[in-house]
């Protein structure tokens, strides 16, 4: 449990002037979040592991470029991004239209869709708005899930929270009724011991408004350059069977989807 | 007229000296431009980046946050303010116990961060409850709105009682000894003599901890309770327009303004037969 | 040596540490089991980021009382302004304000300036800046009471001995500003000590983010927030006691009656 080390060197009061950001670097600082298994987790250790940091270090190989991650929140993600804390982010990342407003995306990396989950002893039998009205409902804020929950499920009484830690401590306590995420992200939950309070409910028809094209790799606006060089590397990784085995490493289905 | 006059006429006064721009002239006008420019400009981004279409999205949600908010800073100032009065009274106990329990109580409110407060009683709370289910009390931590009324009223209760603690201290001891000198039950004399002259001594300092309690109650959108800044975080978290939170600073600002000038006219009122 | 004698003397995970009293599998052991070194860590983040903030806060604040005394009227009114504001936002918005809105407009002030130069503006920095206008929005209160407290004799017994005003307000009116703004200052350092947890929630490792870590992780919630409170009581208390010695230094030379 060493992170603090390094997180102290980041958080000395520095005004850090970096020349040039991302042009000619040969550091790419990827933005992520740490907080959303298996997509990208931080460990106890201080290390980040997950699909997510396994896909953008293959990227980054591929790219010949040396990668550095970059913690933040969610909330705080897009903004980082703007304000070039990091140069891109690799969070499992919805490409949406309302995102689209603010950053570039790569084409997408994986694609998998919602989900629902309940407590064991939940009396819900589907996922529905009419099932669902009244229920208490968590998410992540700023999420296409809770972005699904408010146009799809507007009758739940949904409730927002910072990371996916926090709403699985409430429905573990019974405070909330059901969460709404990935499915993936659900299902790795589920399986593990902290999961066993609760079981998935329904995988939910994705709405390609809402949930996107899938997650994709986000960048400041204009930055084609470092765009193309990441849609080039997703497809090299896909084709020399990086991608097959990193994806084997953490599902038993492929998450890249059709 | 007088010898003197005549010896020394009467002069007008000096001319006024003319307004040199002395150093902190300028600077005082540098600063006050320094608002003005940044008003406009916020007035100027407010305008610029007006969308009706957010507007018509947002707008609602702010008000109904704002209402949260009140509701919540009002009723537990006054759940608040009824708590403090045995807290305040232990607090001046000559028991030992009593005087003790009422002295860590305020500490410990005091002493810690409210949004570790609020946390604890949130979180930590949640993990006892099948004790809270037993107890029937359950239904009442489930809420993260009750969660954090209950925290707010502990911890202004606690600054409320060293309020009031401080202010009933105040009453010069002369008042108490007339007040026994003219044969008046403890009871009454607290009530007509002791009380009211404490409560203008409380006035400012209750003041302060209702705008205390306005900006703290700004946390509560950490466990999921839709307040003003709640509703800014969902606005933000959306369009990731900066324009969300500059509104929130508005209302706030408008609120504790507001507040403040009503406080002042209120002081001024209560205390108008003190001014001579 | 020094890191040596340091790493020996950590009050908490030290060599003679208060969570090496744990056992080394218990949740709050120093290691790579337990979460006694993140917390020891987020008590140092919350410290520094008080004791950076401090300076800036009480400059500032100085400034603004000078400013609030001023004849000028316009420094007067400007000075009054900034107090409004900063006393009238919520901590955490003013917080969020810097954090977000700082950068933003930075970047846009450099890059309307034609730099493509990338600033950053850490967390630990937007808590410092954030927490230092509201420090120094109350302190100037303070100090402007402490100054009304000053006789005007003061000021006149220094032009009469022939005094330059700076050596009158250096050598006579700040001793006893000093002393008499002290309890108030020292009540403002208990709440900047406070507000500082309100920073972990732009991410800066501090106290209430590492227990907060901690909690979830673990699923020891009212332990971790818990034993969150008790390490603020302590340096609530350990801050009365060093203010308690500042004030006896302070008053030091105070004629005794």
């Amino acid at each position: 449990m060493r992170i603090q080390k390094f997180m102290l060197a980041a958080s000395a009061a520095t005004l850090a002037l970096t020349m040039g950001a991302a042009s000619a670097q040969e550091v790419v600082r990827i933005g992520t979040e740490g907080a959303y298994p298996p997509f990208n987790v931080l460990e106890a250790d201080g290390t980040l592991t997950g699909f997510d940091i396994d896909i953008a270090n293959a990227l980054c190989e591929e790219m010949e470029v040396q990668c550095e991650f970059v913690t933040s929140d969610w909330d705080g993600i897009i903004p980082g991004l703007l304000a070039g804390r990091f140069d891109a982010i690799i969070a499992s990342m919805s490409i949406t239209e309302e995102r689209k407003q603010q950053v570039d995306f790569t084409e997408k990396y994986y694609n998998t869709p919602p989900a629902i989950a309940v407590p064991n002893d939940s009396e819900l039998t589907e996922a529905t708005d009419e099932a669902l009205s009244g229920i208490a409902l968590g998410a992540q804020s700023s999420t296409t899930h809770s972005n699904y929950a408010e146009e799809k499920l507007p009758s739940a009484d949904l409730r927002l929270y910072p990371t996916a830690d926090e709403y699985k401590l409430d429905i573990a306590s019974g405070r909330i009724d059901a969460v709404i995420d990935d499915v993936i992200v659900l299902s790795e939950w589920l399986d593990s011991e902290d999961g066993a309070c609760c079981k998935l409910l329904d995988t939910l028809e994705t709405d390609p408004v809402i949930n996107g094209e899938g997650a994709g790799i986000a960048v400041r606006p204009g930055e084609d350059e470092l765009r193309e060089k990441f849609n080039a590397a997703i497809l090299a990784i896909r084709e020399n069977g990086t991608y097959q085995e990193i994806n084997d490493k953490y599902f038993d289905v492929d998450v890249y989807g059709s | 007229m007088s010898v003197i006059q005549r010896v020394l006429p009467p002069e007008p006064p000096p001319p006024a000296l003319a307004a040199g721009w002395s150093a902190s002239r300028i600077i005082g006008h540098l600063f006050l431009a320094i608002w003005i420019a940044g008003s406009v400009a916020l007035f100027l981004f407010l305008v610029g980046s007006y969308d009706s279409q957010k507007m018509i999205q947002y707008g609602p949600g702010y008000l109904s946050g704002l209402w949260i908010t009140l509701q919540l800073v009002i009723i537990s100032v006054v759940l608040g303010a009824i708590l403090s009065v045995p807290v305040a009274l232990g607090r001046m106990s000559t028991n030992k116990v009593f005087g003790a329990l009422a002295y860590v109580y305020v500490y410990f409110f005091r002493g810690t961060p409210l949004i570790a407060q609020l946390f604890l009683i949130y979180y930590g709370l949640g993990q006892f409850r099948g004790a809270l289910e037993t107890v029937g009390l359950w239904t009442f931590f489930r809420e993260p709105w009750y969660c954090a009324l209950f925290a707010f009223t502990l911890n202004t209760a606690a600054y409320q009682a060293e309020i009031l603690r401080g202010a009933i201290a105040s009453v010069p001891v002369g008042q108490h000894e007339g007040a026994a000198a003219l044969g008046l039950p403890r009871n009454v004399t607290f009530r007509k003599i002791i009380l009211p002259q404490a409560m203008m001594v409380a006035l400012r300092p209750y003041g302060n901890e209702i705008i205390l309690m306005i900006k703290g109650s700004a946390i509560v959108s950490i466990i999921t309770v839709f307040d003003l800044m709640g509703e800014t975080r969902r606005a933000f978290s959306r369009t990731f327009d900066f324009q969300t939170y500059l509104w929130a600073a508005v209302f706030y600002l408008l609120i504790v303004e507001a507040l403040r000038n009503l406080w002042a006219v209120l002081e001024r009122r209560l205390t108008r037969h003190l001014k001579r | 040596m020094l890191q040596a004698l340091m790493t020996w003397l950590d009050p908490l995970c030290g060599t003679l540490g208060i969570f090496r009293l744990f056992p080394s599998d218990s949740l709050l052991a120093c290691g790579d089991t337990g979460w006694g070194d993140e917390i020891a860590s987020g008590v140092f983040v919350t410290v520094s980021l008080a004791l950076a903030t401090l300076p800036l806060g009480l400059f500032a604040g100085f400034m603004l009382a000078l400013a609030k005394q001023s004849k000028e009227k316009s420094l007067r009114l400007a000075a009054d302004i900034y107090t409004t504001i900063f006393r009238g936002l919520p901590e955490l918005l003013t917080l969020f304000l810097v954090y977000y809105g700082a950068q933003i407009g930075l970047q846009n002030l450099l890059s309307a300036m034609g730099s493509s130069t990338t600033i950053e503006i850490n967390a630990f920095l937007a808590g410092m800046v954030a927490l230092g206008l509201v420090f120094s929005a109350y302190s100037s209160e303070v100090l402007v009471s402490a100054f009304h407290a000053i006789p005007n004799g003061q000021y006149e017994a220094g032009a009469a001995l022939g005094l330059r005003r700076s050596t009158t307000m250096r050598r006579i009116i700040i001793p006893q500003l000093v002393r008499i703004a002290l309890p108030g200052l020292g009540n403002l350092w208990m709440i900047l000590l406070k507000e500082t947890a309100l920073v972990s929630v732009i991410g800066l490792a501090d106290i209430l983010r590492q227990t907060g870590i901690a909690a979830r992780v673990t699923r020891e919630a009212f332990m971790f927030f818990g034993l969150a409170c008790l390490i603020y009581l302590v340096l609530a208390m350990l801050s009365s006691i060093v203010i308690h010695y500042i004030e006896r230094w302070a008053g030091r030379d105070e004629a005794r009656t």
